[in-house]
């Protein structure tokens, strides 16, 4: 149960962080935001990662490689296209 | 050993928090992307080395595998941004469902004692999350891809949403039983159709909203790709994953809001109540006629102004126009006329893709202006000229209840002292309302596609505008 607990703690208190920092993000870059933190929240790629690689039955191994494949894909294009799209916002 | 784990974890933290505050401004935000990359790559690092990995030929083709669709992903043209954002929500879902179906049969097989009440209440909701955002979010990409078999209006059926409900209901109610009997001999086949209705729900979810709805529904599922990130740390008992899942949660949640906001909706109407259908044909007193103006009267009316506000819409997009509106930017500045872009929050087809598109086409950021900035400033306008934009500066929206954009804030366009106006047709836009500001009297009407008229546009003003 302290495991929920602590878990609980940082929950609330990211979740907060990332209200606050949102909160202040220009508004011109709503689009890059977007495809930003979805290839932070692709962190899911270490779940993927441990299911891919320990030693577990097949069947487990190929949905976490499934999984590995969907979360690397939204990391390369994730950051990539957050790059090319930040790349154009000149001031003159 | 444990603790290099445990600073490599705070460390990656640190830099996606980082890499969202340096977003707050177009000057510091690639410095974001930097931070983002390092600390993706030391978590994956460290996940990597770990001992209990021992089969590293399927993580290096998956990896492989997404790099080689990931790259083509990221180089589509911006046009296509909304889809492939879509796409990414029902990829960041799909993980996370499947890392939670292959957790719990793990437990289930070898070690049912580690299916705590606790565990298993977070992977339940992990799987219904990740499987309703792949399929939801497919289902809305498909809609903005005008994929063909995935209908574009809004389906609706007496019932739906208690049939919605019930599906979701259902899913829910048998998460609490597998919570309650872990070990039940039902178990696995409880928790398969969990996430078969997950599934099934999230392409109910989508089926009924509309496209003027898209960047609420974009911003909503976002929400879900991140809780069920946050999920997923709970299951994993990682700090790591529930701090990052939080942090695009919580984007999620305030561009939702914001996008509510500026439709004046709220969440439940967005996904409830299904926007877009064609309106009754209620409010048709009077029938004004539009008034057309000629390129020549419109050039001669843009060189005249001291200043122009120039609101864009979707219509601009689809036309590709974007060029040739900054073409006309160059023209008119050139003249000394003062020429400002408003964004209306809601205008594109995700939050702030207008801004992303006037950026490609080398608009100086400066001159974009939101709608609250600009909104003062319209009376004092001598030019507003809109193209391809139609319910964000219908005026019906401040006044006529039976509209479904009524309280919807606009972009005053018809208090400008002269309004132009490029329309492809003289259809009614998406959310199929007739827009009484084509027919105000100091508005002038340009038909035709928005590329195609600009380019005669800047044609008028000579080799000035090109450089």
């Amino acid at each position: 149960m302290t495991d929920f607990g602590s878990m609980l703690f940082v929950f609330v208190l990211a979740t907060f962080i990332g209200l606050g920092v949102i909160r202040r993000v220009s508004r011109l870059l709503y689009t890059p935001l977007m495809s930003l933190t979805n290839a932070i929240s692709a962190i899911a790629v270490v779940g993927s990662i441990v299911v891919t690689g320990a030693d577990y039955p097949r069947g487990i191994r190929i949905l976490g490689a499934i999984a590995l494949f969907a979360s690397m894909t939204n990391i390369v294009s994730g950051f990539l296209i957050t790059d090319r799209m930040l790349k154009m916002f000149k001031k003159q | 050993m444990h603790l290099i784990g445990e600073l490599s974890a705070v460390l990656a933290t640190a830099l996606f928090i980082f890499a969202l505050y340096w977003m707050n401004d177009p000057k510091t935000a690639r410095r974001g992307v930097i931070a983002g990359v390092t600390g993706m790559t030391v978590a994956v690092l460290e996940t990597w080395i770990q001992p209990e990995i021992v089969h590293h030929g399927w993580i290096v083709a998956a990896i492989a595998a997404g790099f080689l669709v990931g790259v083509p992903l990221s180089q589509v043209p911006l046009t296509a941004v909304p889809q492939r954002t879509a796409l990414s929500h029902a990829f960041g879902g799909l993980a996370a469902g499947l890392v939670g179906t292959a957790e719990y049969f793990l437990w289930l097989g070898e070690n049912s004692a580690q299916l705590t009440p606790f565990r298993m209440s977070a992977l339940v909701i992990e799987v219904i999350l990740g499987f309703l955002t792949f399929t939801g979010s497919l289902m809305a990409a498909g809609k903005l891809q005008e994929v063909k078999w995935i209908p574009q209006r809004p389906v609706t059926y007496p019932g739906q949403n208690l049939v919605n409900l019930a599906v979701l209901g259902l899913a829910v109610g048998l998460g609490v039983a597998l919570v309650l009997h872990p070990h039940a001999a039902w178990g696995g086949q409880a928790f398969i159709a969990i996430g078969a209705l997950a599934l099934v729900f999230g392409v109910l979810l989508i089926i009924p909203i509309g496209g003027a709805d898209m960047p609420t529904v974009i911003s909503i599922l976002n929400a879900y790709a991140g809780l069920a990130a946050v999920a997923m740390g709970f299951v994993l008992n990682s700090k790591l994953l529930v701090t990052a899942g939080a942090l695009d949660g919580s984007s999620g949640l305030i561009l939702s809001i914001i996008m509510c906001r500026a439709m004046n909706r709220s969440f439940t109407n967005v996904l409830f109540g299904a926007f877009g259908k064609a309106q009754p044909a209620a409010l048709k007193g009077e029938q004004k006629e539009w008034k057309q103006e000629t390129v020549e009267g419109a050039a001669q009316l843009l060189e005249q102004a001291r200043n122009v506000v120039i609101i864009p819409g979707y219509g601009m997009a689809v036309a590709q126009a974007q060029h040739k509106v900054r073409e006309l930017y160059d023209a008119l500045t050139k003249r000394g006329v003062i020429v400002k872009f408003a964004i209306h929050p809601v205008a594109g087809r995700m939050p702030g893709h207008m801004n992303v598109l006037l950026a490609e086409a080398n608009i100086p950021y400066s001159a974009l202006v939101e709608m609250d900035e600009i909104n003062p400033e319209m009376p004092q306008t001598d030019v507003a000229l809109v193209i391809g934009a139609n319910d964000v500066v219908n005026p019906a929206a401040r006044y006529n209840k039976g509209t479904p954009i009524y309280g919807m804030p606009i972009i005053d366009a018809d208090k400008a002292k002269t309004v132009l106006a490029v329309k492809r047709s003289k259809n009614p836009g998406f959310a199929g309302i007739d827009n009484e500001l084509y027919v105000g009297d100091n508005t002038w009407m340009l038909f035709g596609d928005a590329k195609a008229v600009l380019g005669d546009l800047v044609k008028q003003f000579g080799s000035g505008g090109i450089h």
